[in-house]
Parts: structure tokens; sequence; C-alpha cells
């Protein structure tokens, strides 16, 4: 006897309710009263929410909860074949890049990559300072011997942190050029941005095979591609109104006002959120590993895994380490871009 | 001076502001007032039936206090806003017609803008500041670099190409917005508030600038301020502007001399009336018969003119336009002058009682 047996026997549903109960799974909790003889009175502070499976103890024809979850699988697995004609061509090239970046990243003999990383960081930056800083960074990982994982873990991060701002810029000028498409863009960087890191990995795991790199290279972008948008879109708007007004006073059309206005004067902020989404990648590399994504991550899963504590604390530190580095990369060269055009 | 082509002209000029202009249009064509207007329908009218014509080679100043609209009117004329109703006539033709590739000729070729707050392209440097409506119509850097050099010379900039705006001081960084305005070479100048920004110094020596620049080149200018001394100083045709609607317009003496309503009695209350004043406007039309004390030009102020009399009151003078006596003036005449219109005395009176 369930709680809600009256609303359906007033509202005259009862035949209805039994026409479809059927075979539904019992509830361990029903299965237990059925055994123990005891009707399971319900008192009055024991009274249920209305829920499905509630619901659905008085009226067999309503759906239980679990029925929800399950159907939401049906659904995806039946629309995964469509899904996959039309994503898995289009995101070939991601596995292609990762896979050769990886190739080249960790075939390269260390005594060409590293000067090559370093003469890098100097381009960026012009500052010798940072570049002792990324050297000394570099040889610590190297004397452990993690050198290979570091690279694998920079070899994914410089293709995600490259192709989130290919995307993400275009869209966040986009963003800023059209309110409409500013209200349907944030809420799904709102959605990307709070929704666990790990959930991201379910449905992907569902679509592509393991063993392609996109897979774990679409869960980065997905996850750090945000920042990049968000900013620039508040950077082109925050570009000064005075200066906006007048480029349309001496007659510019809308691309010289985008190349030769807007975008030079938000380059500090799209900077910005560059740093934030080479940041936000390292973090779901890490995460990543669980799904094949090679690097530091999978130490610290090993450490995690089989508690090897020492094995984690290392993976841990050459993480920090790398994060280290590139943030101050990424923030020296923003400086250098803030002083050569400086403030209003 | 009176014969110069109406370069642009501007006729029934509304702007409402606000979710349903047009049909608020109907309210205010129907005499609905400003307040009235915001109160029952939550519209702003931003400008009253605007008509005005502004002469070829003239500088136009609009002015009016802050709110007054004569930012929104000056923006009219290349369009940055648009009316709700009205024309604008640039050599006749409506603009307001115009599709947008017109529209950005017109702006790039023969309508400049000097603005407040400078807005200059802070990450380009003071010759790619200069050169910016030249570039914008697709020249190359060698192409206006000789261009825009000659005018950042001229306005006293030379030698300051190379560095970027924000190491300017903002006098500089103005002549620099004159320069680029300069160097587009159009006929129109859009000036909003143009030197409103700057010290009092830096803002006489800019205005000398400015009618230094006037009389070798004859543009036709369009100069917003808030500041009567200043429109004073630079107009040839002054349009006072008060909550959207013109008050009066005319030559700046004229409205000096004969204030057509309260508004702008009080407005012209506490100006040095003795240095605006020209000879011109308040001499008699008459060569002077027999003894003078001197000779003055025509448009000399009142203040040159009375310290060539050292304060003696019976001095007259013959007055001189290009060498021919046109009109004397005595004394007394321009101390009468001096004092403001009686009505505006007794206005003054009895608000200082009503306080």
């Amino acid at each position: 006897m369930a709680t809600y047996d009256g609303v359906f026997d007033t509202l005259g549903l009862r035949n209805w309710c039994d026409g479809g109960s059927s075979g539904a799974p019992m509830s361990m909790a029903d299965l237990l009263a059925q055994t123990s003889g005891t009707e399971n009175t319900t008192s009055f502070w024991d009274f249920p929410f209305p829920s499905l499976d509630a619901l659905h103890d008085a009226c067999g024809a309503i759906p239980q909860t679990r029925d929800l979850t399950q159907g939401l699988e049906a659904g995806f697995l039946a629309l995964r074949d469509g899904l996959r004609v039309v994503v898995d061509p289009l995101t070939q090239p991601l596995s292609w890049m990762l896979r050769e970046m990886l190739y080249v990243m960790t075939q390269t003999p260390w005594f060409i990559m590293l000067p090559v990383l370093l003469l890098l960081v100097y381009a960026v930056t012009r500052a010798w300072k940072i570049v002792g800083l990324v050297a000394l960074f570099l040889a610590i990982l190297a004397f452990v011997d993690h050198y290979g994982y570091a690279m694998e873990t920079l070899a994914i991060i410089f293709v995600c942190a490259f192709i989130c701002v290919l995307i993400g810029v275009p869209i966040g000028i986009l963003m800023s050029r059209s309110d409409r498409m500013q209200r349907i863009v944030i809420p799904i960087l709102d959605m990307l941005q709070t929704l666990p890191p790990f959930v991201y990995l379910i449905p992907l795991i569902f679509l592509f095979s393991v063993t392609e790199p996109k897979l774990y290279g679409i869960a980065v972008i997905l996850y750090a591609i945000v920042p990049v948008v968000r900013l620039t879109d508040l950077g082109i708007r925050l570009v000064d109104k005075d200066v906006i007004e007048a480029a349309d006073a001496f007659g510019m059309t809308r691309n010289q006002k985008l190349f030769g206005v807007q975008i030079p004067l938000a380059l500090p902020n799209i900077m910005a959120g560059v740093n934030q989404t080479i940041m936000m990648s390292l973090a779901m590399v890490v995460i990543a590993s669980m799904v094949s994504a090679p690097g530091l991550g999978i130490l610290v899963l090993r450490g995690i895994r089989n508690l090897e504590l020492g094995v984690g604390l290392v993976a841990g530190f050459g993480i920090v380490v790398l994060a280290i580095a590139l943030d101050r990369v990424t923030k020296a060269a923003l400086a250098r871009i803030d002083a050569s055009q400086s403030s209003r | 001076m009176t014969d110069k082509n109406i370069k642009v002209s501007i006729r029934h000029l509304y702007k409402i502001f606000g979710e349903d202009p047009a049909s608020a249009l109907k309210d205010v064509k129907g005499g609905l007032s400003k307040a009235d207007l915001l109160e029952t329908r939550n519209h702003v009218l931003g400008l009253n039936d605007i008509n005005v014509d502004i002469k070829e080679g003239e500088i136009t100043v609009i002015m009016g206090l802050s709110g007054s609209g004569k930012s929104t009117l000056i923006r009219h004329l290349n369009r940055l806003i648009e009316p709700t109703a009205g024309e604008v006539l640039v050599e006749g033709e409506d603009i307001l017609k115009w599709n947008t590739r017109r529209m950005r000729k017109l702006r790039r070729e023969s309508m400049s803008m000097v603005f407040q707050k400078f807005a200059l392209l802070p990450h380009r440097t003071v010759l790619e500041n200069a050169g910016m409506a030249l570039a914008t119509r697709g020249r190359k850097r060698a192409e206006y670099e000789g261009e825009a050099n000659k005018w950042l010379d001229r306005v006293g900039l030379g030698g300051y190409g190379g560095q970027y705006p924000h190491q300017l001081s903002g006098g500089q960084q103005q002549r620099v917005g004159i320069a680029r305005a300069l160097t587009s070479n159009s006929d129109i100048m859009l000036m909003d508030e143009a030197f409103s920004a700057l010290d009092p110094l830096i803002r006489t020596d800019m205005q000398d600038l400015l009618l230094e620049l006037q009389d070798e080149l004859h543009k036709t200018i369009v100069f917003i301020t808030h500041d009567l001394d200043e429109a004073l100083k630079l107009a040839d045709h002054l349009v006072i502007l008060n909550n959207g609607a013109i008050v009066q317009q005319g030559e700046p003496q004229k409205i000096l001399l004969d204030p057509a309503d309260p508004y702008i009695e009080d407005f012209v209350a506490d100006i040095n009336r003795a240095r605006v004043l020209r000879v011109r406007s308040v001499m008699e039309k008459t060569p002077p018969e027999g003894e003078v004390s001197g000779e003055v030009d025509h448009d000399a102020t009142l203040e040159s003119v009375i310290a060539d009399a050292q304060g003696q009151m019976d001095r007259r003078f013959r007055v001189m336009r290009r060498g021919r006596a046109v009109g004397t003036i005595e004394m007394p005449e321009i101390m009468r002058a001096l004092v403001p219109a009686k009505s505006s005395a007794e206005a003054e009176e009895s608000s200082d009682t009503a306080a």
C-alpha cells in the first residue's frame, strides 16, 4: 500500500494505473516489507515528496526515475551513430595534430628540444630572467627522469591551447558584435565551466574509441576554451567608446575597425584569456589521463591507483613546475603587449 | 561676409530617445513639452525642431549647457546618431537618404571630427594617428606620411611623429586630434567640445591656433562648447541651445546686445563685455565731422578703445575699415554698451530678492 494510492483512486485513474503495471523490478524496500510480512505504513513525518518513484509505487503506469537515466542513455546511444558520422571526420585533424605533436616533442632529442623551447620562450617574452627560470625548471624535470612525460603534457597543451585560441577568439568576436549571440553563448560557457570535468569524459568515451587522441583533446578543449572566449568578448566590449566613435567618424569599415582598433586594443584582455586557457588545459590534461591522455597525469593516476605516494608527489610537483613556467611565460608576454601600447 | 554659400543646413530636426520615438514625435509636434514627454511617455526629447544654416568658411558655434543636446546635434551632421525626423542637407543633398557607402565616403573625405576626449588610437604613433583618415582611405604609410607631417608641423608638433599619444600632454594630444582632422583635407570640421578638457591657458592657445588656421584655410567649422567666452571668441555665427531647442541664433555681438529671452540674458550677464564687444556693433554708422581724438579699427574691442582713451569720457574716435572711415564712436556709447540691457538688471534684482 503506497502513500499516493488514494490520489489515483479519487481521480478514477486506478484502471489506467493497473493496466500499465507490469513486471517493473521491485525495490529493495518493497521486497523487505514483503518478506517480513509487515505492511509498510508511513508515519506523517515520513510523508514522501510526490516524486516519480513515490508515484510509481501508487501507480504502475508512471515511470521510475531510473527509467529517465536509462532513457537518456538509450537516446544518446541511438544518436551516437548519426553523431559519429558528422563529428568523427570533423575532429580527425585534432587526432592527427596531437599524434604529430606528441611524436615531434618526444622523439626529438633533448639537446635539440630544450634549446628550441627556450628560444621560443625568449621570442615571446624577451626576458632572459624568464628564460633562465624555464631552463631551470625543465632541467629539474629532466634530472628526475620526468622529461618525456613533461614533453607529452606540453605537446597536448600546445595543440589544445592553440585550437582554443583558433576557435575561441572568433567566437568571442562574434559575441562582442551581437548581444543575441552573447545571450546564446554565455549559458553554454557557464555550463562548460561548472560541469565537473569528469562529466565531459563520459559521453566522449561513448562517441570515440579510447585509442584516439582526440578523445582527450576534445575534453581539454571544451574545458579550456571558456576563458579565451569570455575575455575576447569582454576585451572588445571594453574598448574605449570614444575611440570607436572616432573610428566611425573617420569612415572606417567594420573590418578596419575590428582589425585596426578593436582587436589591438583588446589584446591585453585576449592575452589574459589565453593565459587562463593554457592553465586550464594543464588542469584538464591531468584529469584526461583517465581516458588515456599521456603525460604527467598518468603518473598521478598511478600514484592514486597503486597508492604509490612518492610517484604521485613527484608527478604532482612536476605539474606545478610546468604550471608556474607556463604562467610566467604567458604573463610576461602579456606585460610586453601592455607596455608597448600602454594605458590610456 | 553676408553672401556666403550655405554648406550644411539642418531642417526641422527632431531626436527623441525612447522605445517608440515615432509616436512620441506626434505628441511633440502637437506641443507636448520635454518634461511632460518624460513624465507621461518616458521618452527623452533630445532635439526639438532644430533649424540651422551653416555657412561655408565660417565658424558656427553651438553653445549650451550640459544636457542641452549640443553633442547630440553635432553627431547628426555625420550621422553618428540617426534623427527621429528632419533633414540634414550637405550642399543641398539630404544625407539622411544616403546609403552606408556614400556616408562612409562623406565621413572619409568631406567631414572630419575632433573630440573632447581626443579619441586618438593609443596603439598607433602620433604620425599614424594624424594620417588615420588617409590610411582609412587605403593609402600606404609612405603616401600619407608627408601630408601628416606637414599638418603636425603646422599645429606645432614637428618631430613628435614617432611618439605614442600617452607620451604627450593633453594639449599636445588635442593638437594631434586637430592635425588628424586637417590631414583628412575635408571642407567641414566638426569639433565636439574640442578644448573643454584642457587647462584654461592651453585652451586659449588652442583657440588662437584654431583662429590662425581658420584665417588661412577657411574651413566650414561647427564648434560645440559650453563656455560662452570661448563661443564669443570663435563664433561667426552663434547658436544657443537649451533643453534641445534653439533659444537664439545669430551674430554673437547681436546676441550680446540684444538677448532674446531671460535665459540668454542670464547667460551673458557674467561676460566681460568690454573684451567681447567690437566697435562695429556699437558705433554710429556716420563718419565723424570735425575734431576726433584718434582712429580705431572697426573690429577693435571696446576694451582697447577705452585703453586708447585713457579713461577720458570726452573722447571720440573715427572708426576705420580697410582704410576707409565707416563710423564714429564716442565714449558714452561705449559705457552704455558695457551695461547689460535694462530688463536683465531687473531680472537680477528680482532674483536677488527672491534668493
